[in-house]
């Protein structure tokens, strides 16, 4: 069932032929849960880095320039150059995958979530104040839940830049759907680059969607009253 | 310090500076592959970009096109131009002219940033601004040259800095389809399991994306109507900050 059948039949240039995606659903299924896996392991890493670093820069001004520069420098450096870079003392290996992943989505959150804090409203703080929230209860109970709307926007451009990017992690064989297109590529056999694309631009559309769904759910107040003006733009 | 000593050893190489395969030339291909998709691509993008700005429509369009852009990863850019242009040829060997698909898959990759910046650069120049203008008796050319362009530099140049940072990086994905350029050491290292070489050239790569992104915000920084510059001088935080608004996307 190799390259040669695949020449037998002549359907290289087909864009899509059905018999070899339903003989081949388990490894379609395969690739798209470790292209999710990536996607949201890289994301949450991204977000265990970031929420301290922008809690920080927003507490110590003087953080921010220097958190912002190389989050930048990093955010600068192509993917493919950074899996080379660590390839020597990570190896073929999901950490040498998922440290770039993680690099990259760091600006986004960081910046998102320092603008979103930013938004707040001083008096909505020292109301908090006044009511006897301590500074980290307020910042708990207030500022994060009104940075919300501001942090979840940095989500989800995080998460859908990360999506293209599982895409190259392929070439260091980490799975995910850029072996598919990749087996395409090198086969010149179309049907699985088209099921790769389409699979990844469904994925980023899916998780985009989702997101703006939680953070209706999240911030049911934003429904209320009359809609909230966004903190940051997208 | 042996590996770093090896790759030390390896850029400084009588053979990594003569030949098909040196640095220099290299980084020719990288360059030439890299500011000929983007000056191709802006050549394109921004008059439509400034001129949609300036009239202020199909903004949601311009937008849409470059959230699109940024889930379509290059990879698959990519090689759909190779299937495309490739059709027929019965080797992936290749040849000079067989960068066209790099091209092409740059090109699509670069418009977007560039569209879409440009758009939203033109239609946030002040309302104010523009009736001054108006006032003062200029056309509509007039206004673009001399009141909305200037103003509008900092997001215009922030779009050509996105799209030139996305196409140094896909130019190092198209040592794939044998484009050249630094890729090169990356994926024949890859091959031969030469972790000095791959290491080599994952430096030189993130060498030169610097570099360029160094490059574009001085070009931006001479472009900037003193007018409207904020700083004395160009920040680093400033470099790729800036490029995330409105489009963002990190180069893939």
């Amino acid at each position: 069932m190799g390259p040669l059948w695949v020449l037998a039949e002549d359907i290289g240039p087909k864009w899509l032929y059905w018999p070899w995606v339903q003989d081949h659903t388990d490894e379609i299924r395969d690739r798209l849960v470790e292209h999710i896996e990536l996607t949201v392991l890289a994301v949450l890493f991204g977000l265990a880095i970031a929420l301290p670093l922008a809690l920080l820069s927003v507490r110590y001004r003087r953080l921010y320039g220097p958190v912002l520069a190389i989050t930048g420098v990093l955010y600068t450096i192509p993917s493919l150059a950074l899996f080379a870079l660590l390839l020597p003392l990570t190896g073929l290996s999901r950490t040498t995958a998922l440290i770039p992943l993680t690099l990259y989505t760091l600006l986004i959150l960081v910046r998102n979530t320092v603008t979103g804090l930013d938004g707040v409203p001083p008096d909505v703080k020292d109301a908090a104040t006044g009511m006897g929230y301590s500074p980290s209860r307020r910042l708990v109970r207030v500022e994060l839940p009104l940075a919300l709307p501001a942090i979840i926007v940095g989500i989800r451009i995080a998460t859908v830049t990360t999506i293209g990017l599982v895409t190259v992690t392929a070439l260091i064989g980490q799975g995910g759907l850029g072996e598919l297109m990749l087996d395409g590529l090198q086969r010149d056999f179309r049907t699985p680059l088209t099921v790769g694309i389409v699979l990844s631009l469904t994925l980023a559309v899916v998780a985009d969607l989702l997101l703006v769904l939680a953070l209706r759910l999240a911030t049911p107040w934003r429904r209320a009253g009359k809609r909230t003006r966004r903190t940051a733009g997208a | 310090m042996g590996f770093l000593g090896d790759v030390f050893d390896f850029l400084t190489n009588h053979d990594q500076w003569h030949g098909n395969e040196s640095i220099p030339t290299l980084a020719g291909q990288h360059l030439q592959l890299t500011v000929v998709s983007v000056l191709a691509a802006a050549v394109v993008a921004l008059p439509i970009g400034i001129v949609l700005g300036h009239v202020r429509t199909g903004g949601a369009i311009a937008v849409n096109i470059a959230n699109i852009g940024r889930a379509l990863p290059a990879l698959a850019l990519l090689i759909l131009s190779v299937q495309w242009v490739g059709i027929g040829e019965p080797t992936g060997i290749l040849s000079p002219v067989q960068s066209i698909p790099a091209f092409i898959a740059m090109f699509a990759l670069a418009v977007p940033p560039m569209l879409a910046n440009a758009y939203v650069g033109m239609a946030n120049v002040d309302d104010e601004i523009r009736e001054s203008a108006r006032g003062m008796g200029m056309n509509g050319r007039q206004m673009i040259w001399r009141v909305e362009l200037p103003n509008a530099v900092p997001l215009v140049m922030a779009g050509v800095r996105t799209a030139a940072v996305a196409v140094v990086a896909t130019a190092t994905l198209a040592a794939y389809v044998d484009a050249g350029g630094f890729g090169r050491y990356i994926v024949d290292g890859f091959a031969v399991n030469d972790n000095v070489k791959v290491f080599a050239g994952g430096f030189l790569v993130a060498l030169l994306a610097i570099a360029i992104e160094l490059v574009l915000a001085l070009v931006q920084r001479a472009l900037t109507s003193p007018g409207i510059r904020t700083e004395g001088r160009i920040k680093v935080r400033e470099l790729a900050t800036d490029r995330l608004a409105p489009t963002t996307g990190p180069a893939l």
